[in-house]
């Protein structure tokens, strides 16, 4: 199911497409995997992966040649937060998950060294990692978290400045281990970031996932997470902010593959100006092994000029009859005009009621992420968007 | 001396059959620290008037005048006429989801005023104000209108119009839906803001019981999108008791 929103000034407030047919993946656990770039046909756009992406705008990406150097990162240090750089041949490499697509596959082939974020101990701790000044050359790069058993973190990581980056992200979360990873794009405006992520969780883990994008021209972010054991639980939170001419994409896959399993995802964007666009994709697969799984997605965007266009796609695909629960939702909205009056009836002017709003909307996702000092940050981020900074 | 005038007002709202003349000719005058009272069917235009004042984009006025102190309140921007001290208490409140009660009223207050409210005296006054009203300290917390009751949104209203203190306030069938307890504990809500600011109010209303509470000075009789009969307090009895049969509401009505 597609829900574009061409929105008309009639329409009001969320429209709901919860209840359409949706189209079963099917082929998702299935699907074509591999390491090797040449593995993969040259990307043309007509790839279910690709379809609702500019292609052209990343050619390089997908198909040229990409410096596989170590970036430079920024860091402070954090107790039980080690930083280091670990060869390709590292185990743990391809422990996630491997390509699904030639981006992905092309940074694989390419990549030098894997970041390595290591978590230990089970104290509470924050760690931001930045990356900038990655320039406007194509690169690859590589990253594994990997948290220990029963350890807790919340990592942070950024991206600022130029980038034309196609990347892989591993997060490995230990039995009963309690992370949260964040995924900052506030790059410059034409920079190009393609990411896959994948998650495997342990038994009785959990990852709060966070995807927030802001900054860039393309900016695609796949977060994959495999519940590959009992008791594992993911939280997905999506924020996006697309202005005119950006394009701002997330394909989320959760795969339940053992019993009593939990998911949430929940995205929500917002659109503003000529050409913002924005895609979504949530395919969740309950497999025969996920007995007793509870399971829920859901996007909204909020539309907030004429000219945009968000498309809304959940999949859900459920191999097993004994489950919880499964549900999703997707809503693509004009901005709500009674609540602009409401605001304005009560002396706000409308620049400021339309900010409340929009934030109001946003907030959701920003107050679940769990750190004041980033939420703020964030609270930040948005407003400057709102300014149409 | 504080007055708000409608002049002849004629106003029409687009709708998919067209354009619909509703409001047909309305003349009020209201002088702050009067209570006029607007009673009338369904459907006779009574929110009209409401939204109309307060400037709603739906409603095109298409002749006629309002005038606050003689200042063209058509003029003005919906956020513009609550800064020069009207105020709307919806019949419909809208909920604004991540928005809590405390930071509406705060951003509210500010733009009302044109500076922050000082701090400890606002905390108290909000905490005071919700007591008054009856409204549970959790309430702040909450999303603006999101999940409440029928009866938790009209308090709410209220609460705004206490700590808001406007020069006029239009109170749009603020009672529909409240049981007696709440009725009584908004109308004191009125009672009390009338009391401390003397405004002027035009309480909107179906039924005849808010009037026990809240005493008008003149009612009057809406009908078809006009003004059919008016009164002092007495009227509001004899429809108590009549209804709005004898203004032949559907030849009214029909006669659009
Ligand atoms: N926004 C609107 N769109 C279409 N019709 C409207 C709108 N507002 C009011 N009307 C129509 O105008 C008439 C008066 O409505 P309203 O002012 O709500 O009456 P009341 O508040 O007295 O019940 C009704 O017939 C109603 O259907
Ligand atoms: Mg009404």
């Amino acid at each position: 199911m597609t829900s574009t929103a061409m929105p008309t000034a009639e329409q009001h407030g969320l429209v709901a497409h919860t209840d359409g047919a949706f189209v079963p993946v099917q082929t998702r656990s299935e699907r074509f995997r591999s390491v090797n770039v040449d593995d993969f046909a040259p990307v043309n756009g007509r790839e279910h992966e690709w379809k609702l992406s500019p292609v052209a705008a990343f050619a390089d990406l997908t198909g040229g040649e990409l410096d596989g150097s170590r970036p430079t990162i920024e860091t402070t240090d954090v107790a039980g937060v080690a930083i280091s750089w670990i060869a390709r041949t590292d185990a743990r490499i391809g422990s996630a998950g491997i390509p699904e697509e030639r981006a992905s596959a092309n940074a694989w082939s390419t990549f030098g060294e894997s970041l390595l974020v290591s978590v230990t101990g089970e104290d509470e701790k924050v760690a931001v990692i930045t990356r900038s000044g990655l320039g406007s050359a194509p690169r690859a790069a590589h990253t594994v978290i990997e948290a220990a058993p029963f350890s807790r973190a919340l990592i942070v990581l950024r991206g600022i400045g130029d980038a034309r980056l196609s990347e892989n992200v591993e997060i490995l979360v230990g039995e009963g281990a309690s992370l949260t990873v964040v995924s900052l794009q506030e790059w410059s405006d034409d920079s190009v970031h393609l990411a896959s992520q994948f998650a495997r969780l342990s038994r009785d883990s959990f990852l709060k996932h966070i995807v927030v994008s802001l900054g860039g021209k393309v900016v695609r972010v796949n977060p994959s997470t495999h519940l590959a054991e009992q008791g594992a639980d993911i939280e997905a939170l999506g924020l996006y902010f697309a202005d005119a001419g950006q394009h701002l994409e997330q394909q989320v896959f959760v795969h339940h593959d053992a019993p009593h399993t939990k998911s949430r995802v929940t995205y929500k964007g917002a659109l503003q100006g000529s050409g913002a666009r924005t895609v979504w994709i949530g395919d969740v697969l309950i497999g025969q092994k996920a007995t007793g799984t509870d399971s829920y997605e859901q996007n909204r965007n909020l539309v907030l000029t004429d000219g945009t266009r968000a498309d809304s796609v959940p999949n859900l695909e459920i191999e097993t009859g004994d489950i919880a629960g499964a549900g999703h939702a997707s809503a693509t909205g004009r901005f709500d005009d009674e609540q602009l009056f409401y605001l304005m009836a009560r002396g706000i002017r409308e620049d400021e009621a339309r900010r409340l709003v929009v934030r109001g909307f946003l907030t959701e996702i920003v107050q679940k992420i769990g750190s004041p000092e980033l939420e703020a940050r964030l609270n930040a981020a948005v407003e400057a968007e709102l300014q149409g900074n | 001396m504080s007055v708000l005038e409608i002049k002849n007002l004629h106003v029409n709202v687009e709708t998919d059959q067209g354009t619909r003349e509703i409001l047909r000719g309305v003349d009020l005058v209201i002088n702050k620290g009067e209570i006029h009272a607007i009673m009338g069917p369904n459907g006779s235009g009574k929110s009209t008037l409401a939204y109309t004042i307060a400037g709603h984009p739906k409603y095109t006025v298409v002749q006629g005048e309002i005038l606050l102190d003689g200042e063209n309140v058509l003029e003005m921007t919906v956020d513009e006429r609550a800064r020069a001290g009207l105020f709307l208490a919806m019949q419909y409140p809208v909920e604004i989801p991540g928005v809590t009660v405390t930071n509406f009223l705060r951003t509210a207050k500010t733009a009302i005023d044109g500076q922050a409210p000082s701090v400890r005296t606002w905390v108290k006054d909000v905490r005071e104000s919700m007591s008054n009203l009856k409204m549970d300290k959790a309430f702040a917390e909450r999303n603006v209108n999101e999940g409440f009751s029928g009866g938790e949104k009209k308090r709410n209203e209220i609460l705004q119009l206490e700590l808001l203190k406007p020069n006029f306030a239009v109170l749009d069938e603020t009672d529909s839906g409240l049981d007696v307890d709440a009725l009584k504990v908004v109308s004191e809500g009125v009672n009390r803001a009338m009391a401390s600011t003397g405004l002027g109010v035009l309480l909107i209303t179906h039924y005849t019981r808010i009037l026990r509470y809240i005493k008008p000075d003149f009612v009057h009789v809406f009908v078809a999108g006009r003004i059919a009969e008016q009164g002092g307090p007495e009227l509001a009895d004899r429809l108590e008791e009549e209804g709005y049969d004898r203004y032949n509401v559907a030849e009214a009505a029909a006669a659009e």
